[in-house]
């Protein structure tokens, strides 16, 4: 599904070289749950663009679905950020001008896909994350936990092959947070792939494997 | 579709600043579209008043004689022999000093015959016209128009003075009114002060003008019109030019007609200049306005990014927003327009003036507000197609 071969990553801050990923190795299978734990600092979000596709690595192989992501162009990256990849972020990143249904809509408008299938989708997706009724609301009327929900609902509409979250309850309270990972968990009992990156042991033990990150160097964690 | 409406969503969000930066926009095409209706309204009107009249003579040039020259008396014989021809007059000109007292002032002389004053309809108003007899001998009489006489002697009853023209002395014989064909060219060339003397005299006065005659004018007969006159004289002039139609030219195009087309044409092209200026300003407005929208919206482009718009996508809905911008601005400015040209045309009813919003100059603006919407959009569009996804969606927090 996802394997990372000797991936680094270099930033130059001023005078300073920052190895922000250090011959990371890391290996994902199908319909697996895995958490990736670090402080901040530790090259988490590095990782995260990675996987992500929105940034490419210096050095080593990054192969998604068994194809190397590297020599790709950065509309091909596009393409497989719109159909392979369904990203969850902390700050849920909807656009705050567009509906509910409207932000989950965007990602099958850029796969060119049929307005009426468009509409059927939405509808399937939001349902699935229980915000079925608040379809034309816009995310400023909407709590962060439903705002999540709703990033949640535009990462599914694709059917994706694997879900990405970034710290999905950073900016949530314990409970809101609760009822996101329950998803999370429910999507994965579907079926789905999901990696979900975060700083917290708590919310990191609700995967079935958690991967320790640290400097830039992957450790697999065994519980 | 669903860009457009994307597009118009964008713009609503933001009115007053949607709205000011049409302004510049509207106000090109405002002055585009009103300016140059204004001008070819009122010049259409005048012009087919004009035309409306009917051209009342012909107007022969000859560029190549073919070794036979047109004398004074082909004129002549030429008016017996067409009965469609009334009168033929010889006409050559050119700008000399003239003098009278201590007053002196550029003229433009013209030599011709008795026939001019029928043919151009000149009317006398003192005197008597040149006589076959003053061009048989060159004398040195010349009839001025009223104008010059007030200009120049000082008062229009003014038989019998002599002015001098290049040092040789005329007598004034008698005073025409001022001729409108000639008061516009006269602007052009800058002198005011008109004479009419025999053709045989400016042979003598000037090198413009020899015994073989180059142009001269045709009056048709009563009962004839100006195109069997033409269809006539066309016959004779191809039998003496061995058929070769290159060698003369033969119109009837009203001068004045000629002259109002010849302004508005300079007229339509300086406001249309100046509007297209005011609308290349309002342009660089619209881009302007979308750079600064696109660094607004640069969270938005990498979110847009994050799910999977391309280049040519993002490229795409910035583009669509500066055109659309640009063609709202431009429907308003063309509606407004319209008002003011019918307000225009209310306060001007009584008078023959037709004010009327000009299809051309409509599509022109349009076109011109579209090619401006994509070049000024193109800039800020592309901007934001570049950004790398990173560094969009980490943008401000």
């Amino acid at each position: 599904m996802i394997e990372l071969r000797d991936v680094s990553k270099v930033y130059q801050i001023g005078d300073e070289r920052v190895r922000a990923l250090d011959h990371a190795n890391l290996h994902v299978y199908p319909h697996e749950f895995v958490s990736i734990i670090g402080p901040s600092g530790s090259g988490k979000s590095t990782l995260m663009n990675i996987v992500g596709c929105l940034d490419t690595a210096d050095a080593g192989t990054y192969l998604l679905d068994g194809m190397p992501i590297e020599a790709y162009s950065e509309n091909e990256l596009a393409q497989v950020r719109n159909k392979k990849i369904g990203f969850v972020f902390q700050s849920f990143n909807l656009i705050s001008k567009l509906s509910a249904a409207e932000n989950v809509e965007l990602p099958l408008i850029y796969q060119g896909v049929r307005a009426s299938e468009r509409r059927q989708r939405v509808k399937e997706a939001l349902a699935r994350v229980g915000l079925e009724k608040r379809a034309n609301h816009q995310p400023t009327e909407l709590s962060g936990g439903q705002q999540q929900r709703v990033a949640i609902a535009r990462a599914l509409v694709t059917r994706p092959s694997l879900i990405l979250a970034d710290e999905p309850t950073g900016n949530l309270d314990s409970r809101t947070s609760r009822e996101i990972l329950d998803i999370f968990r429910e999507l994965h009992e579907q079926g789905n792939t999901i990696v979900l990156i975060t700083h917290d042991n708590d919310i990191a033990r609700q995967a079935k494997r958690i991967v320790h990150i640290l400097d830039g160097r992957l450790t697999e964690v065994t519980l | 579709m669903l860009s457009l409406k994307m597009a118009l969503r964008s713009i609503g969000a933001n009115k007053m600043r949607a709205a000011l930066t049409m302004l510049g926009i509207i106000i090109g095409v405002m002055a585009l579209v009103v300016l140059v209706s204004l001008v070819t309204s009122a010049t259409d009107t005048v012009t087919s008043e004009v035309s409306s009249l009917g051209s009342s003579l012909l107007t022969v040039t000859v560029s190549d004689d073919k070794g036979h020259p047109i004398k004074l008396s082909d004129l002549r014989s030429w008016v017996d022999e067409q009965p469609t021809v009334a009168a033929i007059a010889p006409y050559a000109s050119d700008t000399v000093t003239g003098k009278y007292d201590t007053e002196s002032s550029s003229f433009t002389i013209y030599g011709t015959t008795p026939d001019y004053c029928v043919i151009n309809d000149q009317q006398l108003i003192e005197g008597r016209y040149l006589k076959n007899a003053d061009v048989d001998n060159a004398s040195r009489v010349c009839v001025i128009d009223k104008s010059t006489a007030e200009e120049l002697i000082g008062y229009s009853d003014c038989v019998g003075e002599e002015i001098s023209l290049e040092g040789v002395k005329y007598k004034v014989i008698g005073v025409v009114e001022d001729d409108e064909n000639i008061s516009i060219t006269s602007l052009f060339s800058g002198s005011t002060m008109t004479a009419y003397i025999p053709y045989t005299s400016l042979i003598r006065l000037s090198d413009t003008a020899t015994s073989t005659i180059s142009a001269f004018y045709i009056g048709a007969s009563d009962g004839f019109s100006v195109d069997d006159a033409e269809r006539a004289m066309t016959a004779v002039l191809n039998d003496r030019f061995e058929d070769d139609e290159d060698a003369y030219s033969i119109s009837s195009v009203n001068l004045i007609e000629e002259a109002m087309n010849s302004i508005t044409n300079v007229l339509t092209i300086l406001l249309g200049g100046i509007a297209a200026i005011s609308l290349i300003v309002g342009g660089i407005g619209i881009m302007n306005i979308m750079l600064v929208t696109v660094t607004e919206r640069t969270r938005e482009i990498g979110i847009r990014k994050a799910i999977g718009a391309s280049r040519g996508t993002i490229l795409r809905q910035f583009l669509i927003e500066a055109v659309v911008l640009c063609m709202l601005g431009c429907g308003l400015g063309i509606f407004i327009s319209w008002a003011i040209l019918q307000i225009i045309s209310i306060i001007t009813a009584n008078t023959a003036l037709v004010f009327r919003l000009q299809t051309t100059v409509v599509g022109l603006s349009v076109l011109f507000c579209f090619i401006i919407g994509v070049v000024f959009g193109l800039y800020p569009a592309n901007k934001a197609a570049k950004m790398k996804p990173i560094d969009a969606l980490h943008y401000g927090g």
